[in-house]
This record gives structure tokens, sequence and C-alpha cells, in this order.
């Protein structure tokens, strides 16, 4: 490989009009295509001379058939000259800071020498619109200059002060021509402009290069009808103004008509160029589509740099919906049969494993069930050609084979592949998994990996990549694999664990103490590899019985010790350890779970205390082994009760809704007594507020407690016999909150954090006396999602919803942008091999990654040694 | 109303400490991390704390501030001219 060279400088230069009609094969002056017979017109934009896009034609300027001509540009002689949009500024800077008559730069060399330097010590600043006094003389001339005004697109034209009135005069593109034709080379130069490749006059057109046909084929559609592409349309446009303005102009028209026509042409060169500039109405197709023209080619996402050359298409790829699978471990990815017989990866034939794919060959390219072997659909022969498997030919291929060929084989069992959900905001996104083929028609994963993807199952679709070669498979299964990414650099914890019923079924199977008996504990264990049953902690006569901790502890690895609180923890003030009535004090000792309850704090995504310190002792493989085992243990136990949610789970009995509505009654006079201060005079406001707003805050609280002391009520009559709340203090999903709004009372609806305000004049809803401050004038629930809202609750409830829809569409878009210039900017840093974070041309970011040169996927949440962990392991106690 | 008693930026808490480097140091530093001066991170030379210190352009000054990370982090600037706007 050649070595890096450093780019020493970049040329920009205008094309000029003597280029362009070098380059030019053929002078183009009709606007018709194709004559009658479907033959391109001569010296017509589709003359043979430009290019050819039918098959069997020759290309009349380098004799090449449509697949190898590149084709070639031609031109058009413009009648009038016309400007270029995209250097109007240039044109504007230009006309601002040169003489109207001389057309001399407008400062003196004293005044030039000030900002560019001397001839000897330049100081690499060039002159700008700025340096320049508005309407001064000119130095040179002595000419008393103009106000240059230009109104976009394309209009320039001078102020002239008569009488005290403001007098417009425009300026034509020859006008402007002609001053930028006699600006002196050496004065450009001050201005950053290079005159030999850059004469400012070229910015004005006199001749349009038209492109070759092959940029711009022509579709022939199903009724046989030539469909001509955007960029043609608008040449015919340009031609055809161009035609009739020299006709009018050799006739002698009248000067009206004639300025008439060069506006119109200058609108058509424009929209060529640019259709989406501002104040100038883009050009449209019959059907009313604006037209695609030459920079909308470029811009944007699925413009020629993101979309074509940025923008990467593979082969070997597959995509469906996904769905879930709690079996599979979470390093495997089930497969749909017919993806499996359609993906296939490359092996050489060598004397080794010639029998092997010789059998592969026969088997062909239809595997037509789950447990048959793989076949193979090509095999490429030494000389690169490809054969494809079919039924009739697999005998004879087969036959063939020898060392030297290479066999593509279709994918099977445990083979390596990639997989993908978009958005790809981190490297999670894309992990390397092990294939497992499976009936029906989806991509099936272990709930458990849907954290790091963030993917759902309620319509995702999934990409799925196959490596093609073995450095590829090697990086795979070393760089991407699942087990080598549960740890998130984003915080240095595990982003892979138990999710939902995980959480919930290993918090129902560890709670406080239970007893299986044997043929209990084995259902339980069922998709668990175990080879001996612990020693029963219990025996009652014949029976033999074992605690729940002790099933827990079968899946633990042996010499594990930690102690920690769990997320049902409610930090009391002092601690009762194990002696917790809510048995959230969690402490293993020697792999043996002595006391506490496993939830979203020891094993969940995100948190999974136990999972983290698996893998600081053990190692990521051991930890993925864990997540399988937790993950079937959980399932076994969410299923040994049964576990299910219905209305009736939100039913309280009379007192309770005695009490909450009591508890609501006050509330509401409450707020009736503070209004009542507050119109009185009587408020003493808060410091720095209006009396409003501590009339507002005032309500707000009170509100708010009220609901709260309803899910309290709520909550003493739901205890853990009900799911929702085992999974609220599991931690698995939802929270007291969403309960209390179903059970006890919605309570306050919000817009910016604000009581509801907006709707008719002094009132929300006409249902309101004007002035109304009440709590059910602006959108205080009283009702529980269970009791149903009345209509204006409803109206409130819709409004705060809307608001909370309308942040995430408006942040989504937001933080994706945002993302992409991260990426932009941060995409080619590296950190060296001494430790400083460089670009690619060695200049440094930071001395040290990170100031402290820890890599955040091995530092322990961000500490880079985890000394409480060390401590506890070894003492095997809390510190 | 202006009040013209000059702040002296380094005294503020959010200011870290700035050292203008000498030649010795330089060319140590360059060498610990093989590159040239151009490598090195810039600042501007009408920056506030380089104006207080008294550095032109070309010196390379060390900055020390209080990190999350490592408690105590080291970082070099080459001071460059501000280009026109």
């Amino acid at each position: 490989m050649p070595s890096p060279k450093r780019i020493g400088k970049i040329e920009f230069g205008l094309l000029s009009p003597k280029e362009i009609r070098t380059m030019s094969v053929r002078k183009i002056i009709w606007a018709d295509t194709y004559d009658d017979d479907g033959f391109p017109y001569p010296q017509g934009l589709m003359d043979l001379h430009l290019g050819v896009i039918d098959p069997g034609l020759r290309c009349k300027t380098c004799d090449q058939k449509a697949s190898e001509c590149p084709g070639h540009f031609g031109h058009i002689e413009l009648a009038k000259p016309v400007i270029h949009v995209g250097y109007t500024r240039l044109i504007r800077k230009l006309l601002r800071s040169t003489c109207r008559s001389c057309s001399r730069l407008l400062l003196s060399p004293e005044e030039i020498e000030k900002v560019v330097g001397t001839e000897d010590e330049l100081t690499g600043d060039v002159l700008s619109e700025k340096d320049i006094k508005k309407e001064r003389l000119c130095p040179h001339c002595g000419e008393q200059q103009l106000k240059i005004n230009f109104e976009k697109p394309t209009t320039f034209s001078e102020i002239i002060m008569e009488e005290g009135r403001k007098i417009e005069h425009k300026l034509t593109p020859a006008d402007i021509r002609a001053r930028l034709e006699k600006i002196p080379d050496e004065d450009l130069r001050h201005l950053g402009i290079n005159p030999d490749v850059a004469r400012p006059e070229w910015t004005v057109l006199t001749v349009l290069p038209v492109p070759p046909v092959t940029m711009r084929p022509s579709i022939i559609l199903e009724n046989g009808q030539r469909s001509e592409d955007d960029l043609t349309h608008k040449l015919v446009d340009i031609i055809r103004i161009n035609q009739r303005f020299k006709e009018n102009q050799d006739a002698g028209a009248p000067q009206l008509i004639i300025e008439d026509l060069w506006e119109l042409l200058q609108y058509h060169v424009t929209t060529y160029l640019d259709n989406e500039v501002a104040g100038c109405p883009p050009a449209r197709h019959r059907s009313g589509r604006p037209l695609k023209t030459l920079s909308q080619r470029l811009k944007g996402k699925d413009g020629r740099f993101r979309g074509s050359l940025s923008g990467k298409r593979v082969n070997f790829s597959a995509r469906t919906v996904i769905s879930p699978d709690p079996n599979l471990s979470v390093i495997e990815v089930g497969i749909p049969l017919a993806v499996a017989n359609e993906m296939s990866i490359p092996v050489q034939v060598t004397s080794y494993n010639i029998e092997e794919l010789r059998q592969m060959v026969l088997n062909g390219p239809s595997r037509t069930a789950l447990d048959r072997p793989c076949g193979a659909n090509y095999v490429i022969r030494p000389d690169k050609r490809r054969l494809r498997l079919a039924e009739g030919n697999l005998e004879t291929v087969a036959e063939q084979l020898e060392p030297g060929w290479t066999v593509e084989r279709q994918i099977r069992d445990w083979d390596i592949v990639l997989f993908n959900r978009q958005p790809s905001l981190h490297r999670m996104s894309i992990m390397a998994h092990r294939v497992r083929v499976m009936d029906g028609r989806t991509f099936r994963l272990n709930p458990a990996v849907c954290p790091p993807y963030n993917a759902d199952f309620d319509g995702d679709e999934m990409n799925l990549h196959v490596p093609q070669t073995e450095e590829a498979r090697a990086e795979a299964a070393i760089l991407v694999a699942v087990e080598e990414n549960i740890l998130s650099p984003r915080f240095g914890g595990p982003i892979i664990g138990g999710i939902h019923d995980h959480v919930s079924g290993i918090f129902l199977l560890t709670n406080q103490t239970r007893w299986f008996t044997r043929s209990e504990l084995l259902y339980l264990l069922k998709n668990i590899d175990v080879t001996s049953l612990p020693e029963p902690g219990l025996v009652q006569g014949e029976e033999q019985k074992w605690s729940n901790k002790q099933v827990f502890s079968m899946v633990l690895p042996r010499e594990l010790n930690m102690v920690f609180k769990a997320s049902s923890c409610q930090n009391c003030d002092t601690c009762k350890r194990q002696l917790c009535e809510r048995d959230a004090y969690v402490r293993i000792i020697d792999g043996n779970l002595e006391s506490g309850t496993i939830d979203k704090k020891a094993i969940g995504a995100f948190d999974g205390q136990i999972v983290h310190r698996i893998i600081r002792q053990y190692g990521m493989k051991r930890a993925a082994e864990f997540i399988d085992d937790i993950t079937h243990l959980a399932i076994r136990s969410i299923m040994f009760d049964g576990f299910s949610f219905g209305i009736d789970d939100e039913d309280l009995s009379r007192t309770e809704y005695g009490q909450i509505d009591d508890v609501l009654k006050t509330a509401v006079l409450d707020v009736q007594r503070r209004i009542k201060i507050y119109e009185d005079g009587q408020l003493e406001p808060m410091p720095g507020r209006t009396p409003e707003e501590t009339l507002e805050m005032q309500i707000m609280q009170v509100l708010g407690k009220a609901r709260d002391r309803t899910g309290e009520i709520a909550g003493r009559h739901l205890g853990l016999g009900n799911s929702a709340v085992v999974m609220a203090v599991s931690g698995a999903r939802g929270s007291m909150l969403n309960l209390t709004q179903m059970a006890g009372c919605v309570g306050q609806q919000s817009v910016r954090g604000e009581r509801i305000m907006r709707g008719y004049d002094e009132r929300t809803l006409p249902h309101f006396r004007k002035g109304d401050r009440g709590s059910d004038a602006h959108g205080f629930i009283q009702h529980s999602y269970k009791g149903g809202l009345n209509p204006t609750e409803f109206f409130f409830h819709a409004i705060g919803g809307r608001e909370g829809l309308v942040d995430t569409a408006v942040r989504t878009s937001q933080s994706g942008y945002l993302q992409r210039r991260m990426i932009n900017a941060l995409q080619d840093l590296k950190v060296a091999y001494d430790g400083s974070v460089r670009t690619t041309g060695g200049r440094i970011i930071q001395f040290r990654y990170g100031e402290d040169g820890t890599d955040p996927m091995k530092s322990s949440f961000g500490d880079p040694v985890d000394v409480k962990g060390i401590v506890e392991s070894i003492l095997k106690e809390e510190v | 109303m202006c009040v013209s008693t000059r702040l002296n930026v380094l005294a503020h808490t959010m200011v870290p400490d700035h050292q203008i480097m000498n030649e010795e140091e330089v060319a140590g530093l360059l060498s610990l991390y093989n590159i040239t001066n151009e490598q090195l991170p810039k600042m501007y030379h009408d920056d506030p704390a380089v104006k207080t210190i008294g550095a032109k352009p070309g010196d390379v000054i060390r900055i020390i501030r209080d990190s999350h990370t490592a408690g105590r982090a080291e970082s070099y600037r080459l001071v460059v001219k501000r280009p026109k706007k």
C-alpha cells in the first residue's frame, strides 16, 4: 500500500465558455428529441453524438455500443448571457467591491496593503465586502459609486437618488458581464480569486453545456411511449425559449418583449441548475410534481453524495419481522427455512472436505425440512464461472467437483451471522448471533437481547447479514458476538439481562421463602442444564423439600459472594438487613442465595448486579450462560403459579372508595378556599412570584398530594397478590403511579408543566364560567381509569396526551440530527498506541483518552476499579 | 455605565491553571508524543487567559485542570493567531 500523502492544496475553478465549446461534440439547436420513427433528430437533445442509450445503436462520437460509451457533452449557444444562480453571492460581492465605471477595486493600494499585507509579508487574509465603505468615490477614476441591490434569485439593480427619490435601475446580465470582464487580474487575486482558473465573467453564462444522454436516459413505458428525464424536459424549455428569443431579436422586436424573453430564459436556466431557489417558483412536471434538476440530484439524503456514494447496498442480507422465542439462547437467532435456503457461504473445495461438499451439491438448492442437511445454491469453477444448481444438474456438477472449486453452501445451525435493527445508534445495534434454522416466516430472538437493539415485537423488522470470508467470520465471532457485547461502553454495566416476565418470574420465585417438592423442583429446572440436585433443605418424614432460594442458587456460579439491596428496597432509615420484611436485602455467599429477592436490580438489563459481577469474575461467556439459565428459570417460575391481570385487579373495597372520595373532596374544597383567599387579595405571594403564580403552584401541590394519597389508599388494599403490584415492585414494568391512575385517581393534566389554560376566552371549555379557577375547570381528573372519565376530563386527558406525542416526535428528529453531526465530527478519531486520541492526520484531540485512559466498557459503572465488589467478594459481607 | 476594574480571569474558579512552557519542556512534549507542534490542540492569541499570562503565538501552554475521571489532567495547547472572521 502506498504511504498516505498530505494534500498540499485544492484548486476550485469555473468552466470557461471556451472550455465548454472545446469539450462539446455537438451544437444543439432543436428542442425536439425523436422523430416519428423514434430516431433521434440530428442536433436535437438526443443527438447520437451525445452518446447512446438504446441497445444496438452506436455512438457517432466514439463508435462504441451503449454499454461502453460514457457519453459526451454538447452545448447550447444562448442568445443573451444569463446569470448562473450558484454564483449570485460572488457576483454581488464583486459588483459591490469594484468601480461601476473602471471596474478597479474600490480601495487604494495603501488600503489593500493594510488587509493583504506587503508583497514580502502577506497576512494570508483576502479582501471582503466589509472592507469597502459604501457608496464612495472610486480612488482610481473618481466615479461616484451607487448602491447595488440584489433581489433573489437573480436580479441586480443600482439605486439612483434623484430629487430625494430612489430610482432602481435594473442591470442586465450583459451589463454585469461587461463589468466583471473589466476587473483586472491583480485585483482579483486580492479578493481570493485565481483569475487563471476562474475569471468572474464566467459566472454569467453565454454558452450552456448539454449533459450526455447517458446521464438523462429516457425510459420506455409499457404502452411503448417514451418518457423523458426531468433534465431533458428542462433543456427542451431552454432551447425553445432561446430559439424564440433569437427570432425576436433578429426581427428587431421592441425592447419590452426582448426583456420579457430574457427574463424567461433566465428563469429556465435558473431552475435547470437548481429548482429549489428562494424567491423562484419551482418548475413543474405536467403532473404537478416539481422537476428534479441538477442541484436536486446532488443534494440531500437520497442525493448523489449521501445516497449513491456514501450509501452502500449489499448482497447476502435478509429482512423480516421479528418475534420472541424465550427458549432460544441469547447468542442464537432463529431464521426461517425459506431465508436459510437463499443465504449462502462460499466454501473452498479441498481434498479434505470434497466428499462433504459433494453431498451438499447433491442435496441441491431446496432444503425441504428443518432436519435435512443443508444444500448448495451455486458452485464457482476455478475460471470464476458461476453455475447455478438446479434439480437437473446436481449429479453432473457433483461429479465434476474437484479441489480449486468453490461451493456456495446454504447456512445451517451454528453458522455466525450479523443481526441488526435500525436505527443503528450504538455498536450493540449490530451483533453476531449463531444461526438456528426454524419453521415460520419470522426471525426469532430471545427477549433478553431486546434492550441493546431497542426492539419489541409490535411489528419490528430486523436485518441479517451473512459474512462471506473467514476473516469476516472471525471478526464477527471475536468482536461482534453477543457474548462480547453484554457490557455497554455507555455506562460500563450489562445492557443485556432479564426483562418483563423474566424479572416478574424470578421475583415470584425468590420472594420470601417457599418450599418445593422434588417434582415441582424438576418442573422449574426443566430447561436448565443441571447434573445433580443439592441436598434438600427440609425433610418432612418421607418427603424431601427444596427452598426457592436453593432453586435460584443452582444457576449461580460457586464462589460468588455479594451483598446488595434489591429494587424493592424502600431505603429505610435503619436497614433491618436479613430481617427486612420485604426481603429486599440480598446476600449471596459462596454461590448460595442466603436472603433477599432477586429482581431487576439483580438480573435486569441496564442494572443486573449479579450479571455484572459474573462478567468481572468469570467473563462474558459465563455471563451469557447465566442469562440463558436465568431467563429459562424465570419463565418456568412464572408459569408455575401463572401470572395475569384483569379489570377486576383494579377493584378496591367500599372503605377505600369512601376514603378516596373524602380525600378528593377535601382537596377540591381546599383549592376553592385558596382561590377565595386569592380573590380577596389576601394571598401572600412567594418570593419572586406573582400572586397568580403562587396560587397556581399551591393548587398544583394540593391536587398532586391528593392524587398521591389516593394511590396510598389503593396501595394499601392491593398487595403482592396483585400482578401489577408485583411488576411495579420487582421493576419488571410500570410503577405504582400507573396503579394509582388505574385504581385511585388520574390526577392533574398539564401542558408545559402548568394546568390547562388554553381554549376559549378566560375558560377552557364553554361548560365553565369565565374566570373559573376551580380544579375541574383546568384539567384535574378526579376519576380513575377503572371508574371512567367524564367528557370534560376525557378532553383534558387528550390535551395532556397530545403534548407527550408531539414531544417525542420532535425529540427523535432533533436527536437524530444531533447524532448525525456528532458521528460526522468524530468518526475518524482513534486511540493511538500511546493512549492519546488522534485524528487521521495525527493531530491530538486528547492527550490521554478520557483523561484517565480507561475503556468505559471495561469500567465498573464509570469507575476504573470496582473496589467495593472486590472487597465484598473476599470479606463476604457488606462494606 | 461601565465598571473599569479589570477582571483577572485566572482568579476565577472555573478557569484552570495556565502556564507557558519553556523550550525544553516543549521539545520534551513533542518528542514524547512524536509530533510536530502543528499537531497540538490550538488556542487563539486573544483568549482572555492567554492574554493574561502574556503568551504569544507560537508558545505552548500547559493547562492543568480538575478532571471527573482522573482527578487532575494536563493538556497542552499551541497559541495561534485568530484568523479573520
